[in-house]
């Protein structure tokens, strides 16, 4: 019984599934996408030809579009192509071959599919932004009032450059001294362990546009501030201080934050780092600038990115104080005009900034790597 | 008086006492070896010894001067006690001129250019100074061990605490690190060091100690404690180490 169980299993090699049927349903499903986009294409066609905008040369471009989703077809066929070879190969009980061109056959398919998903979302898209005679397109995207008005909401947006900039540097400084102060030892320590530990605690509790709201309308309505802004107005001739405000609130906001990530970056450090510069005869302070820190920043560079991105983010609810930031700004230009796009702008401002800075620091953190990391 | 006296030293971590009244001298210019077997507290004592750790009982003592206890300055104690560990520990983020110049700069307050000479005279000693520039992670562990003693040294430390340091290297690399330090032992640097490498022990150490249960048991001459031990513990513990082949 046990020999022939043996036996039977070594006699049956694992055959290879027929992918045929699967090849041709992807070839079906291809020529249905294909026919998705011409339809959309034919339906856009007919939105513009309405608007009195349809002319030759868009004729042109939209056949050339439509010629794309055709390549579908590529790597459609070349898996019905490789699912018959490997047909083929299984009766002339090659099955090293059959094994070979099914498992092409199957990734061939699979990408055609997944690529007609791309196009099926794309021209999805496409008929959201044109139905209802070009609702959405002209809502959000009305291409005059963008270009029209892009260069007074840049300007409002360099409003935003200058509260994160100024922050992110305050951030940096305020949060390492937070998070040491949350990790200094001792009994003599504990009263400043305790006061770091409540202040970060009721500021990442706080919603940042509540901080706004408060620091921007409560500190000038108490009165504490009125030296102050004298004194700016008549040495700088600065009577807007929503700004200063703005910076303020959210110093205090993202340093609680980023005092978390400083503190989780240097608990991430071995002790035996702490233990090896003790031992030179470092001081506390010392071993924390010299040794732990250093590696420390190392480590948490990417989730200070993303907590700087969140600031940048939110220098758009600094308008709850009345700065006149690049949300603001297009927030007056669009129910002046009626329409959204001007908003738009600012989304495409925010995004386009963000994506730099991930690339800088992926570079960057690549660069140390290779100079410190041996072959291993 | 001897040079260091650690007089009755206890540590209790919780409710684990891993040192249960330590008694042990060392002279200047003497090598002494503990010996025994994985947690009987030698790398306790030696963290004990150089301030890592608090003691809980006893007292130690250096040149007559208690280094033990509440207000002694242990940043000053650190500069006369080098120690070296099993797992290395230098800073990755520097490379090794930097590992080496760190603390003679920031606690000696010595000038870059007179640091980084006698770091340059050091990983000549280890026969290292060819890697001056390279970050430890590029060093094989034998080297990275001959750079961490190179470290400790460059304090002018008074005694060195090796702390298994060849525990966590490859076998052949394992002679290069004892090398060093039997040239360390014969220019006469005052050592106290924590190994299970017995046939090193026997040859350099003037005096082995048996740790059990955070107990000297016995100590002695390597000769005598290699080849006539007198305790019962240390008997059975050279006999498992003799039939692993390791004595």
């Amino acid at each position: 019984m046990n020999d022939s169980a043996r036996e039977s299993r070594f006699r049956k090699p694992s055959i290879p599934p027929n992918v045929l049927p699967f090849s041709l349903v992807a070839v079906g499903l291809c020529a249905l996408t294909v026919l998705i986009c011409w339809a959309v294409l034919q339906f856009l066609r007919f939105t513009l030809e309405k608007n009195k905008i349809g002319s030759s040369l868009f004729d042109g471009i939209m056949i050339l579009v439509g010629l794309i989703p055709l390549a579908l077809f590529v790597p459609a066929i070349r898996g019905v192509r490789e699912a018959l070879q490997a047909q083929n190969a299984l009766r002339q009980n090659d099955l090293i071959t059959a094994r070979v061109k099914t498992a092409s056959s199957q990734s061939s398919s699979w990408f055609a599919l997944g690529y007609g998903v791309f196009a099926v979302l794309t021209a999805i898209a496409v008929w959201f932004l044109i139905t209802n005679d070009v609702a959405v397109g002209s809502t959000f995207f009305k291409m005059s009032l963008i270009f029209d008005k892009f260069g007074l909401v840049l300007k409002a947006f360099m409003t935003n450059v200058v509260i994160f900039c100024i922050a992110e540097v305050l951030i940096l400084v305020w949060a390492l001294v937070v998070a040491i102060a949350r990790m200094i030892p001792g009994r003599a320590g504990q009263p400043i362990r305790l006061l770091a530990t409540l202040y970060t605690d009721a500021f990442r509790g706080l919603p940042s546009i509540i901080t706004i709201y408060l620091v921007g309308f409560g500190l000038p309505l108490t009165g504490l501030t009125d030296g102050l802004s004298s004194f700016l107005q008549a040495k700088f001739g600065i009577d807007d201080l929503t700004t200063l405000w703005a910076i303020i609130a959210l110093t205090l906001t993202y340093g609680a934050y980023v005092a978390e990530v400083y503190r989780a970056g240097i608990e991430s450090i071995h002790p035996s780092q702490f233990a090896a510069a003790r031992s030179l005869g470092l001081s506390f302070t010392q071993t924390m600038r010299f040794v732990i820190v250093p590696q420390a920043v190392r480590r948490i560079i990417p989730p200070l990115l993303n907590d700087f991105i969140g600031l940048q983010k939110d220098t758009a609810l600094v308008n709850v104080i009345g700065t006149i930031d690049a949300f603001n700004q297009s927030k007056m230009l669009a129910s002046n005009y009626f329409n959204l796009s001007t908003v738009t702008i600012v989304a495409f401002l925010f995004v386009i900034i963000t994506i730099p800075q991930a690339r800088f620091v992926d570079r960057m953190l690549e660069n140390d790597a290779k100079k410190t990391r041996g072959a291993r | 008086m001897s040079f260091l006296e650690i007089n009755d030293v206890h540590k209790r971590y919780g409710n684990v006492e891993v040192l249960r009244g330590i008694n042990l001298n060392v002279e200047e210019h003497q090598v002494v070896c503990l010996i025994g077997p994985s947690g009987c507290g030698k790398s306790t004592l030696l963290r004990c010894i150089n301030g890592l750790e608090d003691i809980t009982g006893g007292e130690i003592r250096i040149n007559d001067d208690r280094v033990s206890g509440p207000g002694v300055d242990v940043n000053r104690l650190r500069r006369d006690v080098g120690i070296v560990f099993q797992s290395f520990n230098l800073f990755p983020h520097m490379n090794v001129m930097d590992n080496l110049t760190l603390a003679p700069r920031q606690v000696l307050k010595m000038s870059k250019p007179e640091a980084e000479q006698r770091a340059f005279e050091l990983l000549k000693r280890v026969r290292m100074d060819h890697k001056a520039l390279s970050y430890p992670d590029q060093l094989s562990g034998g080297q990275q061990q001959r750079i961490a003693i190179a470290r400790a040294l460059a304090m002018e430390p008074m005694v060195m605490l090796l702390d298994e340091i060849t525990s966590a290297l490859d076998p052949e690399l394992v002679s290069e690190v004892l090398n060093i330090v039997r040239e360390l032992a014969q220019e006469g640097m005052t050592m106290l060091l924590a190994t299970h490498e017995m046939g090193f022990a026997k040859e350099v150490s003037s005096k082995v100690c048996f740790l059990y249960n955070g107990v000297v048991h016995e100590e002695g001459a390597p000769e005598q404690i290699f080849s006539d031990p007198q305790n019962e513990r240390t008997q059975q513990f050279l006999k498992s180490i003799i039939e692993a082949g390791r004595l």
